[in-house]
């Protein structure tokens, strides 16, 4: 192996990115637009659930309850209703996702047993917001009941009997304060990476299989290692400074709370940026047009980073097969990896498990990408 | 080792891409310092055999020696002792005259002290002074070819393969790289170049004709004249030429019969008509024609004649 060679390849390379506006906007601009995107786009919180309701006491006692539930935040009342067919139509029209329903004697009711009925009809076609607002609607219910509670104390001079609705009260404070957001973000940060990192290497040997400038390449004495090496250290050098970007933005802008190490999280992500960028160059050996290989890159990389890593979607409640599945998508370990650092302040030794996965996978990836790319044309 | 051994060495050397039979064993050597030319219409397998001998495609049978490296055994050191230029033009069009040259030298491990004045040297050649930092996309065809033989003569290999080097290059510019050629020759630099371009041959020490992968003829360009024409060749006007085309080829005594331009190129093998007669007999059949003229064989008319000669070969 040959520094000489490997530098003229890294050299030439990165002036080519540098006169390619094309590639360095994909490598720049791309994970700035994306984390708006995924950051602000993918949230599983849900502000202001519109509800309808339909409050047939109309006392004091109601409208307190009607109020504590937009007091909350999270819901907004769309409509007042009159009869109980006017939800359905709200329904249909969209106009609402949830009904709060208020029985006529619910007054009545809660100061003869304690316990006051109320009912919320929710729109299930979207099962994850109706999920969401579900809890929200527990938490405010049981804010309520804690409000009422301390009058009911206050009037009585003894607790009431119902319990139910104090053993709500945790998930009301945890639902506060848990923002899906610092769960959401790290996962951003390695979909980003994966997909910006496969994208920029994957067109680097097709192009010059395109532009017929490899023919002249592989009739020199340069050798595949030399050939890989040459031409992803400057796409490592692009990939850190966009890891760098996401990271900071995932800190200082979306405010997640960083409780591990910065080493850690370098290491780790430059560990990653390798596998990514080895899996690109491997498609860009195998696949020799730009086109071409630009679309494997997308399709390999983003079904399985966005399903299967367990940025969305618990890899744990996968089924078992699914499951095993998921041990070949690499951005899983980095996800992992990524959460516990950021929320757990997990170090190296922690996360032995997710980094060897990494360590494994570049690995086998480089080694596949170097014997893949072979000094003929047939 | 006792006799010199050549540049190239190619022994049944054959080349089959699927049922199609590319280079057909190929028999070639070429001694140290000398230019050969590789002519043949499109298709009839020189670049493939360029490119089997830059150990580029595995041959499907045969061996081939470059520089005395075997070029399925010894890739590596075919590589480092060849400097190759494809068909198709390819340096890096967003990289400047002076980077494609500083890229090829690390690539070639051109020791950095030499580099400067080797990469003058080829800037000069390429007749590039002052354009060092231009991206080549902006250089004219001419410039670029120059400076793609510039980049692969960098490391300075004793053997060159130049694949149809001046396609699609104007003829002053064809004129400037064949001088550029003789004077590598006349360092012993051995060059196998192929071209369609018939009068390039003359630029030749020996031409090697390949038609439909086979090699139909070997020699210096006054050799093949002589040898392989086996008669006398006359040259003559006439209308239509389509007509008198056909009548020739059926004609006592015409060997071969083909349109040059405006004019005929008609053989005479002997034993029928002549060249005094022939205006007559064409006249006679409704066709006019001029006084025949016997001319000098050139390169073509004997491409043309082998060519002719295998595809009548083929037939019956």
């Amino acid at each position: 192996m040959s520094g000489r060679r490997i530098l003229a390849m890294a050299f030439k390379e990165m002036l080519q990115v540098w006169r390619d506006p094309r590639s360095l906007a994909i490598a720049l601009l791309m994970p700035l637009m994306q984390m708006v995107l995924l950051g602000y786009g993918v949230s599983l919180d849900i502000r202001r659930v519109p509800l309808c309701v339909f409050d047939q006491e109309n006392s004091q006692l109601s409208r307190t309850v009607v109020q504590q539930f937009t007091a909350s935040g999270w819901f907004r009342i769309s409509e007042v209703l009159d009869r109980e067919r006017g939800i359905r139509e709200a329904m249909n029209r969209a106009a609402c996702i949830g009904a709060l329903v208020i029985p006529a004697d619910f007054s009545r009711r809660l100061a003869t047993t304690g316990v006051g009925p109320l009912q919320i009809v929710f729109d299930a076609t979207d099962t994850n917001t109706t999920n969401i607002a579900m809890g929200y609607a527990q938490g405010v219910v049981a804010l309520a009941g804690a409000a009422l509670d301390a009058n009911w104390t206050a009037a009585h001079g003894i607790l009431p009997s119902s319990v139910g609705r104090i053993d709500l009260e945790p998930r009301v404070w945890f639902n506060e304060t848990l923002d899906s957001r610092n769960f959401i973000i790290p996962g951003v940060v390695a979909v980003i990476l994966a997909l910006i990192g496969a994208q920029l290497t994957s067109l680097t040997v097709s192009r010059e299989w395109e532009r017929g400038t490899m023919e002249q390449l592989i009739s020199t004495p340069v050798t595949p290692l030399e050939v890989m090496i040459g031409k992803l250290v400057p796409y490592f050098l692009i990939g850190a400074v966009d890891g760098a970007f996401c990271l900071l933005a995932a800190v200082f802008w979306f405010g997640v709370p960083l409780r591990g190490s910065l080493g850690t999280l370098v290491v780790t992500t430059a560990l990653f940026t390798a596998v990514v960028l080895a899996f690109g160059y491997l498609i860009s050996v195998k696949v020799k047009s730009q086109l071409g290989a630009s679309q494997v890159a997308l399709v390999v990389t983003m079904l399985p980073t966005t399903l299967l890593s367990g940025y969305t979607f618990p890899i744990d409640q996968m089924p078992a097969p699914i499951r095993a599945l998921t041990l070949l998508v690499y951005p899983r370990y980095y996800v992992t990896i990524l959460r516990s650092v950021f929320l757990k302040g997990s170090g190296l030794v922690q996360l032995a498990a997710p980094v060897s996965g990494l360590v494994l996978y570049a690995a086998v990836v480089l080694w596949l990408a170097a014997r893949a790319f072979r000094k003929r044309l047939d | 080792m006792s006799a010199p051994q050549p540049a190239v060495l190619a022994e049944g050397l054959t080349k089959i891409f699927g049922k199609f039979i590319a280079v057909d064993h190929l028999d070639l050597t070429i001694a140290t310092g000398e230019v050969v030319g590789f002519i043949g219409p499109n298709g009839a397998g020189k670049s493939t055999t360029i490119r089997m001998l830059c150990a580029l495609l595995t041959p499907s049978a045969g061996r081939a020696f470059v520089a005395g490296f075997d070029v399925v055994g010894a890739a590596e050191e075919v590589r480092e002792h060849i400097g190759y230029m494809s068909q198709k033009f390819s340096l890096y069009e967003d990289l400047t005259v002076w980077e494609n040259l500083r890229f090829f030298a690390g690539i070639y491990r051109v020791p950095r002290a030499l580099f400067p004045e080797r990469g003058r040297f080829a800037v000069t050649m390429a007749g590039l002074e002052g354009r060092e930092d231009a991206l080549v996309r902006t250089l004219a065809g001419g410039w670029k070819q120059r400076l793609a033989l510039g980049c692969a003569i960098l490391h300075r290999p004793p053997v060159l393969f130049l694949d149809e080097p001046t396609s699609g290059v104007e003829p002053e510019a064809r004129r400037r790289f064949w001088e550029l050629i003789h004077r590598l020759a006349a360092e012993r630099v051995t060059i196998l170049v192929s071209t369609h371009y018939m009068e390039e041959a003359e630029y030749c020490n020996r031409i090697a004709l390949i038609d439909r992968g086979r090699l139909v003829a070997l020699g210096s360009p006054g050799e093949l004249r002589r040898r392989n024409l086996g008669g006398t060749l006359v040259a003559l006007e006439c209308t239509p030429l389509g007509a008198a085309r056909a009548l020739l080829r059926e004609a006592p005594g015409v060997a071969e019969a083909a349109i040059f331009g405006d004019r005929m190129h008609v053989l005479l093998e002997g034993g029928g008509l002549d060249a005094a007669g022939l205006g007559d007999w064409l006249a006679a059949r409704g066709v006019t024609a001029g006084k025949a003229q016997v001319i000098a064989p050139s390169l073509e008319d004997v491409f043309v004649r082998l060519v002719a000669g295998r595809r009548a070969e083929a037939k019956a």
